[in-house]
C-alpha cells in the first residue's frame, strides 16, 4: 500500500501548486481538480508483476515489477540491454512475456489476442527510438495514420495533425517526407504521431539518443508539458542523465498571456509528478524520486550517475 | 536445430501467416487501394520483362526444335511443340521465376527494412495489423497479376516462335499457327493458369514471411531478400513437378 499512498501524497502537491498558480489555464485546472477526487486514479496506469521473458537462452526479464501511476512520468533508467525497451514493447502487447502479469488501466492484458491488444493500443501513444516514421508517406500521413485509419473526415484530419504539429512546432514541415528531416525533427514528428487521437499513456523509448542538448531539451519540454498540462502518464526509458533532472525538476505551466513557461521546481513549491526507476540484467534495483537516486550509495548506481 | 525442423517450422509459420492474411480479407478496413497500387507495382511492372523473356524464350524453343523435328521430318509440328511447352511449362515457371526475383526480393527486403527500422511495431502500435495493411494486399497483388503475367508471356512467347520459324526457318506463319491452334487444348491453358496461381502464394507468403521475420539490422535485410528468393525459387520449381502430375490425373491428361 506505500505506493498508493506515495500516490496520493504526490497528487496533492501536484494540486496544491496548481492552486497557487491563479494563471493555470482553466481546462488544464478543471480536469486536475476533477481527477484527483476520482477513485479510479488509484488504479495504476500500468502494472508489471513478476514479469519474465527469455529470448533462446538469454533471460531478458528477471522477476519485472512495478507501477506507472496515473499522470506519473515514470523514467526508467538503466544500460543497455538491461531490458528497458523490452518492458515497452510488453505493455504494447509487441512482445509477450513467458510468466507473470501485466495491466493497463486495471485490466489485465496479458494474455490478450492481437485483435483485443488493438483495442488496447487505443490508449497508448509511442514514441519509437529513431522516430520510426513511415519512410512511404509524407510528415501529414505519418501523423494523420491513426486518424486516416480510423476513417476520420479529412477536414477534422488536418485541423488536429496542423494542432499536433504546433505541439512539437514543426508546423513548416508538413509537407516534407522523413527522409528531408533532421534526426530531431523526425523524433518529434514521432511525438507528433504518437500524440494524435490524445491517448491516456504515452510512452518515450529513449527519444533522446543521438541528439544535440537543445533538441533533447526540446524533447523533455514535450514530456514535461505532457505530464502537467494534459495529464497524461508516461514511460521515459533512456540512459541520460540530464533528461532526469529536466524531468524530475521543472514543471509546466500557461502564464498570463496563455503561453506555456517551464518553471523550475521549489521557485514556488512545487513537486514533480516524476519517478525514476532503475533497472539492470531485468530486474529493478531502484525505485523513488530522483534525490533519493542521487542519494542511493548502490555502486552501480553511483557509477551509472557519475559516468566513472 | 537441425535443418529438417527449421524447414517444418518455416512452413508452418508461413501457412499460419496465410491463414491469418485470409481470415482478415473480409474484415474493415479492407486495403483497397494499396492492393491496386501493389497491382500496379507487381503486375504492371513486371510486365516489360516479361514480355521480353517470353518473347525470346519462344525464339530459342523453334530454334533448338525446328531441326530435331525437321530430321524426322515433322517440322509442322513446331507450333505444336513450342506451344505446348510454353503453356504448359516454361510460360507458369519462367513468369514465376522473374516475378521472385523481381517481386519477391523487392517484398522481402521492403518489410525487412520496415521491421529493423521498427515501422512493424510502430503500425502495429498505431492499432494497425501489418498482415492486414501489408500482407494481404501483396498476395491478393500476386494472385491476380501472375496469371496474367503468365498468359501474356505465354502469348509473347508463342509469337516470338512464330517470328523465328517464319524468318530464319522460312515456314509460313499460318502453318506455325496451325499447329499451335490444333496442339493447345482447353484442359492445357486451365493447368497453365492454375499454375501461377499456386505460385503467387508461393512467392508472396515466403517473401512476406522472410521479410517479416528479419533480424540483425540491415546486414539481416540483406540475408532475408537473399533467402526469400532462393527459398521461393526451389520451392516454385518443385512445387512445379508436383502440380504437373496432379493436374494430370485431375484433368485427365496423357501421363
Amino acid at each position: 500500500m506505500s505506493s498508493t499512498n506515495l500516490e496520493i501524497t504526490g497528487v496533492a502537491a501536484t494540486e496544491e501548486a496548481f492552486t497557487e498558480q491563479d494563471q493555470v489555464s482553466e481546462a488544464a485546472a478543471d480536469s486536475t481538480f476533477a481527477e484527483v477526487d476520482d477513485h479510479e486514479r488509484i488504479v495504476p496506469a500500468i502494472e508489471f508483476r513478476d514479469v519474465h521473458l527469455s529470448f533462446d537462452e538469454r533471460k531478458v526479464l528477471d522477476g519485472l515489477s512495478f507501477k506507472v501511476l496515473r499522470g506519473e512520468a515514470k523514467i526508467i533508467l538503466g544500460g543497455s540491454g538491461c531490458g528497458k525497451s523490452t518492458a515497452i514493447k510488453l505493455v504494447l502487447g509487441l512482445l509477450k512475456p513467458d510468466s507473470g502479469r501485466i495491466f493497463v488501466n486495471g485490466e489485465d492484458i496479458t494474455d490478450y489476442s492481437e485483435a483485443e491488444m488493438m483495442r488496447v493500443r487505443k490508449q497508448f501513444g509511442m514514441v519509437f527510438q529513431e522516430g520510426a516514421l513511415f519512410d512511404s508517406l509524407s510528415v501529414y500521413d505519418n501523423v494523420a495514420y491513426r486518424l486516416h485509419e480510423q476513417g476520420v473526415p479529412e477536414n477534422e484530419v488536418e485541423e488536429e495533425v496542423r494542432r499536433m504539429l504546433r505541439f512539437v512546432n514543426l508546423e513548416d514541415a508538413i509537407d516534407k517526407m522523413p527522409i528531408e528531416l533532421s534526426g530531431g525533427m523526425r523524433r518529434r514528428v514521432g511525438i507528433a504521431r504518437a500524440l494524435v487521437g490524445g491517448p491516456e499513456i504515452v510512452m518515450f523509448d529513449e527519444p533522446t539518443a543521438g541528439l544535440d542538448p537543445p533538441t533533447a531539451r526540446t524533447i523533455c519540454e514535450l514530456a514535461i508539458k505532457l505530464r502537467d498540462l494534459e495529464d497524461v502518464s508516461s514511460m521515459f526509458v533512456t540512459h541520460e542523465m540530464n533528461n532526469v533532472h529536466y524531468l524530475s525538476s521543472e514543471y509546466a505551466a500557461v502564464n498570463e498571456e496563455g503561453q506555456v513557461i517551464f518553471e523550475k521546481e521549489g521557485e514556488r513549491l512545487c513537486l514533480t509528478n516524476t519517478k525514476v526507476m532503475m533497472m539492470r540484467e531485468g530486474r529493478v534495483i531502484f525505485s523513488g524520486t530522483d534525490e533519493q537516486l542521487q542519494k542511493s550509495d548502490d555502486q552501480y548506481i553511483q557509477r551509472f550517475l557519475r559516468g566513472h | 536445430m537441425n535443418i529438417a525442423i527449421r524447414s517444418l517450422l518455416e512452413v508452418q509459420e508461413t501457412s499460419l501467416l496465410v491463414a491469418r492474411a485470409a481470415r482478415r480479407l473480409f474484415r474493415r478496413p479492407t486495403y483497397l487501394t494499396e492492393t491496386i497500387s501493389q497491382m500496379d507495382l507487381i503486375g504492371v511492372g513486371s510486365l516489360p520483362i516479361i514480355l521480353l523473356t517470353g518473347f525470346f524464350t519462344g525464339g530459342v524453343l523453334t530454334l533448338q526444335t525446328y531441326p530435331t523435328l525437321k530430321y524426322y521430318g515433322a517440322q509442322d509440328q513446331t507450333g505444336y511443340l513450342v506451344a505446348l511447352s510454353l503453356v504448359r511449362e516454361l510460360g507458369p515457371v519462367l513468369s514465376a521465376l522473374m516475378v521472385t526475383g523481381r517481386v519477391g526480393s523487392a517484398i522481402s527486403a521492403e518489410l525487412g527494412s520496415m521491421v529493423v527500422s521498427q515501422q512493424i511495431d510502430a503500425m502495429r502500435a498505431l492499432g494497425t495489423d501489418p498482415v492486414r495493411k501489408l500482407v494481404a494486399p501483396r498476395l491478393i497483388a500476386l494472385l491476380v497479376t501472375l496469371p496474367l503475367l503468365t498468359v501474356a508471356a505465354d502469348v509473347i512467347g508463342i509469337i516470338g516462335g512464330g517470328t523465328v520459324a517464319t524468318m530464319l526457318y522460312g515456314m509460313s506463319y499460318s502453318t506455325f499457327m496451325s499447329s499451335v491452334r490444333y496442339g493447345i487444348t482447353f484442359d492445357d491453358i486451365i493447368g497453365g493458369v492454375i499454375k501461377p496461381l499456386v505460385f503467387g502464394l508461393i512467392i508472396g507468403s515466403i517473401a512476406c514471411n522472410k521479410g517479416l521475420n528479419t533480424e540483425g539490422g540491415t546486414v539481416g535485410v540483406g540475408r532475408a531478400t537473399t533467402s526469400a528468393v532462393v527459398t521461393a525459387s526451389i520451392v516454385v520449381i518443385v512445387a512445379d513437378f508436383f502440380l504437373a502430375k496432379a493436374l494430370q490425373v485431375i484433368l485427365d491428361m496423357p501421363n
